[in-house]
């Protein structure tokens, strides 16, 4: 249970985050000038993150924010400022422009803002933190720990994608009809990258990257919100409550690696399950299919196992063929050969996995764990001890290597080799 | 905003091209001179010699050099250019993807540096 201290803190801490947002797309969306307008509102928002837990979230956080961020930069301007007539002036200003804050209500230029940051003009690997720190108000420190770069090369990153977006006349917009699909796509995209930074640490080791996944979710929820018809953002959105839901099973009582097949369903968020689903129907009523929609339906059969006690294979094979039909990236081919596999043709799941022909597998290892498997289940044990060998070497997470090396030995001691 | 559109391509076809080819071939670029004026895009554009004609000059410890050929021994060359005004990048790129030349070359999209 949550003492009221720490509710406090995290309602003063969504709306902060809410009315951050907001402001930095209200003060940006017409001069472009994302730097300048994160300036003026950083001490506001420590400000507000400091006082409110005690105070409670002010009716307008928006007005409060602004108007501090404008008390603030008066400040600055009064140290330079002299003279009695000077002073009268600031003041002035002052009581009118908080005035105008009570009253004014903001327009949500959010949208526009993510859509600038995921531009196709923009770097495609920058994109992810510069929604991160523009929409969420992330310093560049947090941002690159969790996305494993240094401070200063992060820092150097965002300062010059958002020197572009003013410099080049990047607009703040959401895209007409006829674009629309490519760059949401863009921005989906984007959101997923920061989603798997973050699923990346199952152990929930590094706080700031678990806290990413649930960054990505809030953005998921954002963007759904903005644009309640558009399929794509419906299924990113049910594909990683889906994800989150299974994390409380992803690891056992002593941080062991446990695998999806392997999960106490009792364990999964039924709450986020249901969502999910609900999320992946209203999708299947709208037009278009992408491959978010496939990506969450294969989720969706995954989590029906807690009603079925049994994973149907043979329609995550279909789902999987489906992807395919989208995408060429080879680790979908790796996952439908898998369920293919699964679904009882385990020749076949072989074959197809020996016929994906890309050398990036070489160094994925899910691929030799999957082959591993694969061929433990046909009884090539010799193959398969050598595939284990490469997968564990590949790992770096130490849970899932003390998982591989219990697998390895577990093919092994099937055969009465010792494995080495 | 003001936008420099920079139009690289081959030029090697039109120049050895008939007169009269040349004058179908360069059809396309009146109707687009004509769609930037009729929208009031339209800031100024030109059509340069070919990249055989080009001088290149450049002063290093007070000695002049010149030299003959363009800046850039490659096959795509600066043809032509046009200003327009645009009011975002997206617009631009929009005229960019109309411009003849972004068919057979490349058209890069500058912002004008503003000095007001």
């Amino acid at each position: 249970m949550a003492t009221g201290v720490e509710r406090a803190r995290a309602a003063a801490e969504a709306a902060a985050r809410q009315s951050y947002g907001r402001l930095v797309a209200y003060l940006s969306a017409r001069t472009r000038d994302l730097a300048g307008a994160e300036d003026a509102l950083a001490d506001a928002f420590a400000a507000a993150l400091s006082r409110w837990p005690e105070t409670g979230v002010p009716d307008h956080p928006e007005a409060w924010l602004l108007t501090v961020a404008r008390r603030r930069s008066i400040d600055q301007q009064r140290r330079r400022m002299t003279g009695e007539a000077g002073q009268a002036h600031l003041r002035l200003i002052g009581e009118e422009l908080e005035q105008e804050m009570a009253r004014e209500k903001f327009p949500d230029d959010r949208l526009g803002l993510i859509f600038a940051c995921a531009h196709p003009a923009i770097e495609a690997g920058v994109r992810a933190p510069l929604i991160l720190q523009a929409v969420l108000g992330f310093d560049a420190a947090t941002i690159a720990s969790a996305f494993l770069v240094s401070p200063s090369t992060m820092g150097q990153r965002l300062v010059r994608a958002k020197s572009r977006i003013k410099q080049a006349g990047i607009p703040f917009r959401i895209p007409e009809k006829a674009e629309l699909g490519e760059r949401l796509s863009a921005v989906l995209e984007a959101i997923y990258a920061a989603f798997s930074e973050g699923w990346t640490d199952a152990s929930g080791a590094e706080s700031r990257r678990r806290n990413l996944a649930s960054e990505a979710i809030w953005l998921g929820r954002l963007v759904v919100d903005l644009l309640p018809g558009e399929p794509e953002a419906l299924c990113l959105l049910s594909l990683m409550l889906h994800a989150e839901a299974r994390r409380p099973a992803r690891r056992g009582p002593s941080g062991e690696f446990v695998p999806l097949s392997e999960q106490d369903t009792l364990l999964w968020d039924a709450g986020l399950i249901g969502e999910a689903d609900a999320l992946l129907q209203r999708a299947g009523a709208l037009d278009g299919i992408g491959r978010y929609q496939f990506e969450a339906a294969i989720q969706s059969a995954h989590a029906a196992r807690r009603f079925a006690g049994r994973t149907d294979w043979a329609a995550i094979a279909t789902l999987y063929a489906g992807l395919m039909t989208l995408s060429a990236s080879p680790v979908v081919a790796v996952n439908h050969a898998v369920a293919v596999a699964y679904a009882g043709a385990l020749e076949q799941g072989l074959a197809l996995l020996d016929a994906i022909d890309d050398t990036r597998l070489n160094e994925y290892q899910p691929y030799w764990a999957a082959r591993a498997e694969l061929l433990t289940l046909s009884g090539n044990l010799a193959e398969a001890d050598k595939a284990y060998q490469l997968a564990i070497g590949l790992e770096t997470d130490l849970a899932v290597r003390r998982f591989l090396k219990r697998r390895r030995g577990d093919a092994a001691s099937r055969s009465g080799q010792v494995s080495g | 905003m003001q936008y420099m559109l920079l139009l690289h391509h081959d030029d090697t076809p039109f120049a050895a091209a008939s007169p009269q080819d040349q004058e179908t071939m360069s059809a396309p670029y009146m109707a687009y001179n004509e769609a930037l004026i009729k929208a009031g895009a339209m800031v100024s554009g030109e059509r340069l010699q070919g990249a055989s004609s080009a001088t290149t000059v450049r002063v290093r410890d007070g000695r002049t050099e010149v030299l003959d050929g363009p800046f850039a021994a490659t096959k795509e060359q600066l043809g032509g250019f046009y200003i327009i005004e645009a009011p975002d990048l997206d617009a631009a790129l929009n005229w960019a993807a109309r411009c003849p030349s972004a068919n057979y070359g490349t058209v890069e999209v500058r912002p004008i540096w503003p000095t007001r």
